[in-house]
């Protein structure tokens, strides 16, 4: 049993939290590379909304699929075809969807914050798939158990988090879920682009990644997030690309074991080169596949125990 | 919490050695030999009871059979009722389709394990056959379900519970019967 009602940020997860994700997730690994029905009638009869209220392809296909996989009843609602657009206000939205009796919100949106918002309109659980600069919490749990497949363990490992950490509600949730779980975590980028607090969660800040990319043990490529930069944050593509890009000449000087993660979608030729993507290091495609194992988790957790709305 | 009283133990380690080694005979008997069967443990203590089952077959016929492991939790009729974290996978290494799949567990009580393991290894394929073998047979079904091979019919209360204890989980080869008295009431 979690210790939280809903999973809205990786701060409120419990070392004990994060490892039952982990764990229970192992075995959706397993359905999901059978040859045989890829699928288990654990969430049957229930009902989960995935409202999308920013443009999402790989975060949105990851959770149908994990609900589908669950045997879970599916409605799709999407910013440009929702009430929200036709000026009605999120609250009555969640409100309307609520009286019709759902048992999960899936939120995905552009705002800090609309995720919790949706918990005081509904009695439904509701999952965060990315609010704004502020979490995603999902993203992280993929990234821990893609990390942990590799090493065995998440404790006293080295991770570096490169690129647009102010931007990223990414880094948001990973560096404090890492932090949890016994990670040495190290914050590289830009100066524009750093967090604004130096002993955020503890981890260790440089703007060097020459300085530190032979000690680490997972080096995690952040997205440079060209659409929500307005006004020149960095000098230019190439310059971006020769201080903090990960080419072949960086990818050589990496530790044996040391594996390479990014969230996606890849600017390569920006934060990552393409053939260092394509690397036997590269654990990119794997994340992926991991995303839908651990998200079957986590609705698993949520929404099959007494913590669901039915038995409260 | 439920308090725990144990009452009487049921088999020791030696009768539970002369149960498993004629469960292996009647499989055997049953199958006409060890060809073309697989055993899966349903998870926990079915899987460990497998294990010992399949080395016996191998010492009766000559061939081991494969031994896999079956997770139902994801099956479960009761969920919503309790949940805990899942911390063992399914993992059968051989093919179910056209195999005499026995599906290995500690007790039979309710059946509803049993309906969840079958639907559960229905997913994975098509087995020839499906045959249940158990340690102990303990009565109360709910459901239309029976045993294939016995180790041992156990009349009991649904005021008791009847334990199986291993040497692989639980330090020991024995059964046990226990008198339940649950200040929660209700729950079989």
């Amino acid at each position: 049993m979690l210790s939280v009602r809903h999973l809205i940020d990786t701060t409120s997860l419990t070392a004990d939290d994060i490892t039952q994700i982990l764990d229970t997730a192992r075995s959706f690994a397993e359905i999901n590379g059978r040859k045989g029905i890829k699928k288990v009638p654990a969430l049957r009869g229930r009902t989960i909304v995935n409202l999308f209220l920013e443009p999402s392809t790989r975060t949105r296909s990851s959770f149908e699929l994990a609900e589908k996989r669950l045997s879970a009843d599916t409605l799709n609602m999407g910013g440009s075809t929702s009430s929200v657009v036709k000026g009605e206000s999120l609250a009555d939205t969640i409100q309307t969807i609520d009286a019709m009796n759902v048992d999960m919100f899936v939120v995905r949106a552009r705002f800090a914050g609309t995720p919790q918002k949706v918990t005081e309109n509904t009695d439904a659980i509701v999952i965060n798939a990315g609010d704004g600069k502020h979490q995603h919490p999902t993203q992280a749990m993929l990234d821990l158990y893609t990390i942990r497949e590799h090493f065995g363990h998440l404790d006293g490992l080295k991770v570096a988090i490169v690129g647009d950490l102010a931007h990223s509600r990414v880094c948001g949730s990973l560096a404090p879920a890492l932090k949890t779980m016994g990670a040495d975590v190290t914050l590289v980028a830009p100066p524009t682009f750093q967090v604004g607090d130096a002993s955020w969660y503890g981890c260790n800040q440089t703007n060097h990644l020459d300085d530190v990319i032979e000690d680490m043990d997972v080096v995690y490529m952040l997205r440079v997030q060209l659409e929500r930069m307005e006004g020149a944050a960095i000098p230019s593509r190439r310059e971006y690309n020769r201080l903090y890009g990960l080419s072949l000449e960086r990818e050589a000087r990496m530790k044996p074991e040391a594996i390479i993660c990014h969230p996606g979608p890849m600017n390569r030729g920006m934060e990552i080169d393409a053939e260092v993507a394509d690397c036997a290091r590269s654990r990119i495609l794997d994340q992926v596949t991991a995303g839908v194992a651990t998200r079957m988790a986590e609705m698993y957790l949520l929404l099959g125990g007494e913590n669901n709305g039915i038995h409260n | 919490m439920e308090q725990f009283a144990p009452k009487a133990t049921i088999m020791d380690a030696d009768a539970m050695r002369r149960a498993m080694t004629r469960i292996a005979h009647e499989i055997c008997e049953h199958n006409e030999g060890a060809e073309g069967i697989g055993l899966v443990g349903i998870v926990s203590r079915g899987m460990p009871l497998a294990r010992i089952l399949a080395a016996e077959i191998a010492e009766i016929e000559g061939t081991r059979p494969p031994v896999g492991q079956l997770d139902i939790s994801f099956y479960r009729d009761d969920i919503g009722r309790h949940i805990a974290p899942v911390r063992h996978s399914t993992n059968i290494p051989f093919s179910v389709s056209n195999t005499d799949v026995i599906l290995v567990d500690d007790v039979l009580y309710t059946g509803r394990t049993v309906r969840s393991a079958l639907d559960a290894l229905m997913d994975l394929g098509r087995p020839r056959s499906v045959q249940l073998a158990v340690m102990v047979d303990r009565g109360h079904r709910e459901l239309p379900i029976r045993a294939d091979y016995v180790g041992k019919n156990v009349p009991s209360s649904r005021t008791e519970d009847v334990r199986v204890h291993l040497k692989d989980v639980d330090g020991e080869n024995s059964v046990t019967i226990w008198d339940i008295r649950s200040t929660k009431g209700g729950e079989a």
